[in-house]
């Protein structure tokens, strides 16, 4: 059984199509990825300062997640399914009001992130403990933490790949008329910052159950009740009491007013603290194999 | 090397482990047996920092897993019983990322995988998706995945259910090759597996250990150490009975027939006594004749049985 040829550089064989198509993507993705790690500069700096081998360690498990999107399908139906849907959706009025906005956009967003975002999130967990991998992935000299930091970030990324294929809406819209940028700008701000708290949320939601179906739909539910729960007509109908605070609560009533263009530190806060009060949760469910 | 101190396991009120206590020494290959559900599994995981204890130690090279969880688990290599392999990626890559998690520079990520590739035999399907791989194949994946950082320790799970007689053989060897440098535990509930490469045994039922010891040792306090077997041409029923009578006979037992008269029997001595020269005296006497004649050792089978009931 001895090595007949060096298998770095042969190029690939068979299954011609998957594996041509796939190595365009691949190569966009590691490009992407390197250049994160530039950015991260861990080569550099692991001399200096070892405690950046924790970011190593979260960049290599992210590239392994980033990587299993673009191995599936799932990447392609994904970023397929969403610009279809939002672009169809948007410019089917958007020539009836005639006028040059992407309001109507970010009115939609939130709502077909709803349904993408638990879809993105569904098997990060559940997958790894259906086909047993997690225990592959746990017993390896990582921390649970570095393991949930890894998932969040490339399904964070990987929603921004997507809204960043949907910049063919603002620059259409550049050309047809005068197009205002801070709204587009804060929207899509706006954007990242919610659809990473679905993510987070959805993230926590897989890490309770094995089964992806369950997932999907639990995860579902949770971010439509966090997103809606801070809505006028939800507020109307409750007390008045806890009214400031459900509003305060509701993931919707926050991406209002940053897609309006307003980046108020009280939102973004509250973004953060959000996401980061679901990985905390999903490390601790992780911390004590509580899935069962 | 590895140090086990009163481990307990419960899953609710379902008793796992049972207060279970051994240790391996460096450069040793310890064998897991035990019936299906015994434990062993869960003993595993258990070392290896998937699950953690309900009470007990596990002390790996001097380090308490609850403690120091991340650097104990970089002295070890594991295969999980269901051989989990993500299914989306190809097998370079699958190794590739391995490698470097294991805290692997670049420059030795690429000598070390092609090492462990000609290794566990993998280059003719290094660029397949693991999803494709046939049962074996995904045995070696799996192994090549645990020695790849050189453990100190390799922990495997039933690593050769499933395969094919030549590559249990394969597996078998390899176990045997790293174990003289390294710590090996392995679970099976193949008995000959077991005598083939292991120092030491231990066998674990209902989450306790009934028993441990080198396989000659197990054998040896079975009692019934050795068992004749004869052939021999004579009367059947007057054979039986003359046998039966002889000194320092246990058990006599009527295995095979040949031909008319011509029976195979086993005789089972009282353990240290060689019945050989009496038997054939008495054979003589009796004007039969012997056609067959063989020693068995009691077989690992009848331990584990005795031991597991």
């Amino acid at each position: 059984m001895s090595l007949r040829e060096d298998p770095f550089r042969r190029p690939p064989t068979g299954g011609g199509g998957r594996s041509t198509k796939q190595s365009l993507v691949k190569f966009i993705v590691r490009e992407i990825a390197s250049s994160l790690k530039l950015l991260a500069m861990t080569d550099y700096f692991n001399y200096i300062m070892p405690k950046l081998l924790y970011l190593k360690t979260i960049y290599i498990l992210f590239k392994k997640e980033l990587m299993s999107y673009f191995n599936s399908p799932i990447a392609y139906v994904f970023i397929g399914v969403f610009l279809v849907a939002g672009n169809w959706l948007f410019f089917n009025t958007f020539f009836l009001a005639s006028q040059a906005s992407m309001r109507n956009y970010f009115a939609l967003l939130p709502w077909i992130f709803l349904f993408l975002s638990p879809a993105i999130t569904m098997r990060l967990w559940a997958e790894e403990k259906k086909s047993g991998t997690i225990e592959l992935l746990l017993t390896l000299p990582v921390a649970d933490w570095q393991v949930v930091l890894a998932k969040f970030f490339s399904a964070l990324i990987f929603l921004s790949i997507s809204l960043l294929f949907s910049s063919t809406i603002p620059i259409s819209i550049a050309f047809l008329g005068n197009l205002d940028l801070g709204p587009v700008i804060g929207g899509y701000l706006g954007a990242l910052f919610l659809g990473g708290s679905y993510l987070a949320l959805g993230l926590f939601i897989s890490s309770l159950t094995k089964n992806q179906i369950i997932a999907f739909i639990i995860g579902l539910t949770a971010c439509f009740a966090a997103f809606i729960v801070g809505a006028d007509f939800v507020l109307a109908g409750s007390p008045q009491a806890f009214a400031p605070i459900m509003k305060f609560m509701g993931l919707g009533s926050h991406f209002n007013n940053i897609a309006r263009g307003v980046i108020d530190t009280k939102d973004v806060i509250y973004y953060v603290s959000f996401i980061f009060l679901f990985l905390w949760l999903n490390v601790r469910v992780i911390e004590n194999r509580a899935w069962k | 090397m590895i140090e086990i101190k009163n481990l307990t396991k419960k899953f609710g009120q379902n008793l796992v482990l049972d207060n279970i206590s051994f240790s391996v020494k460096k450069r040793e290959i310890l064998g897991f047996l035990g019936p299906n559900g015994a434990g062993k599994s869960t003993t595993m995981k258990i070392i290896t920092s998937f699950w953690s204890p309900t009470s007990g130690q596990v002390l790996i090279d001097g380090l308490d897993m609850a403690k120091d969880s991340l650097s104990a688990r970089k002295k070890i290599g594991y295969l999980p019983e269901t051989v989990p392999l993500y299914e989306d990626m190809r097998v370079f890559e699958y190794l590739k990322f391995i490698a470097e998690i294991r805290g692997l520079s670049k420059g030795e990520t690429k000598d070390r995988v092609k090492e462990v590739v000609s290794i566990c035999g993998l280059s003719k399907v290094l660029r397949q998706p693991i999803e494709e791989l046939s049962k074996g194949f995904r045995q070696r994946v799996g192994l090549a995945q645990a020695i790849m950082h050189r453990p100190d320790i390799l922990i495997l799970d039933e690593p050769t259910t499933g395969l094919d007689p030549n590559q249990i053989v394969e597996i078998r060897d390899l176990i045997k090759t790293i174990g003289r440098e390294k710590t090996v535990i392995f679970s099976t509930h193949i008995l000959s597996e077991v005598s083939a490469t292991c120092d030491r045994v231990i066998i674990i039922n209902n989450g306790k250990i009934v028993g441990q010891g080198s396989p000659g040792e197990l054998m040896k306090k079975s009692g019934g150490a050795e068992i004749i077997y004869v052939k021999i041409r004579g009367l059947k029923n007057e054979v039986e009975k003359k046998l039966k009578e002889m000194e320092n006979v246990i058990r006599v037992e009527v295995k095979d027939k040949e031909a008319e008269d011509i029976y195979g029997y086993e005789i089972e001595p009282v353990s240290g006594v060689d019945l050989r020269e009496y038997l054939s005296l008495t054979v003589m006497k009796n004007n039969w004749s012997i056609l067959e004649f063989s020693k068995k050792s009691a077989s690992l089978e009848n331990v584990f049985r005795e031991l597991t009931k």
